[in-house]
């Protein structure tokens, strides 16, 4: 679980430039990560390939958050 | 200039007059080509004309499930995916209160719904590359219309619209979207126009004149190249002042 979380931050603070500490699991990428929304599409792509999985389009709708993302990666992985 | 080198190039409906020549345009300007249509012997003899660096990708747009095949055949073929060349299309001529709903779903699913596809396709490795170019081939028709194209027009029109409404998406990315309209070039299709016809259309031709596929070609190498990366949303006209819009 930890794992995940790790590399799903590394993912998030790669891919929008921003300060580690402010990827804490409740921080919404468009709100708080300043992402727009291909940004979104983008994030998730990154993590179809890091952990080798598929993220269906409406589950990838319901990803909003650091924790959101940490939540599905663990129980499709 | 206009230098292609280290890039690889999907170019639909290669078979065909234009389509073969944008595609010995952008491998002469040093890119991978991966060549595709419906007929595979035509394909083949242009892979074998280009050499090295041509790759024979076969689909048939009107199969979606050949379509959503299409580039990744493509990948896999050439190593990246940088360049998409929609070129394919096809024509169902017939007034419209004789058209059938076959004829204008045909049009569309090849001309509008497989370039939709191919482009959505495409975007994952460009996305990745920070760089991409996709170039759809539409007609001047699609501006004008023409009496008899009533579903070929609506689908070049559309393509147009949805090139400018993903060029808005993906600039950012360091993607491209522009389209090439060419008014009357000298094609297979416009070689069976009777000389009645021909003489009537070169009338409203400032040039005087048909293009030539070489024509169309080199505004295709033009909006592939890194010096047209400002360049995105736009419809480049080739038609030798036919419309000017």
């Amino acid at each position: 679980m930890s794992d995940i979380a790790d590399r799903v931050k590394k993912i998030v603070v790669e891919h929008l430039g921003v300060e580690e500490d402010k990827v804490t699991e409740s921080a919404s990428f468009i709100d708080d990560l300043g992402a727009d929304s291909l940004d979104t599409v983008e994030l998730v792509m990154a993590f179809e390939e890091e952990f080798g999985i598929e993220i269906p389009d409406d589950a990838a709708e319901n990803i909003q958050t650091v924790g959101d993302a940490v939540k599905f990666i663990s129980e499709a992985a | 200039m206009f230098d292609l080198t280290g890039k690889c190039a999907l170019v639909t409906g290669a078979s065909g007059g234009i389509g073969a020549e944008i595609a010995r345009a952008l491998h002469a300007g040093g890119a991978v080509v991966a060549l595709s249509g419906t007929r595979v012997e035509p394909l083949e003899a242009l892979a074998a004309e280009l050499g090295e660096g041509a790759h024979v990708c076969p689909a048939n747009l009107s199969d979606p499930e050949s379509v959503e095949a299409l580039p990744k055949a493509a990948l896999a073929a050439m190593g990246g995916l940088d360049i998409l060349v929609n070129n394919a299309g096809i024509t169902r001529d017939q007034l419209m209160m004789r058209m059938s709903d076959e004829d204008w779903q045909s049009v569309i699913d090849v001309n509008l719904t497989a370039a939709f596809r191919l482009m959505r396709g495409v975007m994952r490795p460009m996305m990745k590359a920070r760089w991409g170019r996709i170039i759809n081939i539409t007609s001047i028709v699609g501006q004008t219309g023409n009496p008899g194209q009533v579903n070929y027009a609506a689908a070049k029109a559309g393509l147009v619209g949805a090139s400018k409404s993903l060029a808005q998406e993906v600039a950012s990315r360091g993607v491209t979207v522009n389209c090439v309209a060419p008014g009357f070039i000298q094609t297979a299709m416009t070689d069976k126009l009777s000389d009645d016809q021909k003489t009537a259309l070169m009338g409203n031709i400032p040039a005087g004149r048909m293009g030539t596929p070489e024509e169309i070609a080199a505004a295709v190498r033009y909006l592939a190249s890194p010096e047209a990366g400002y360049v995105t949303g736009a419809v480049l006209h080739v038609n030798g002042g036919m419309a000017m819009v």
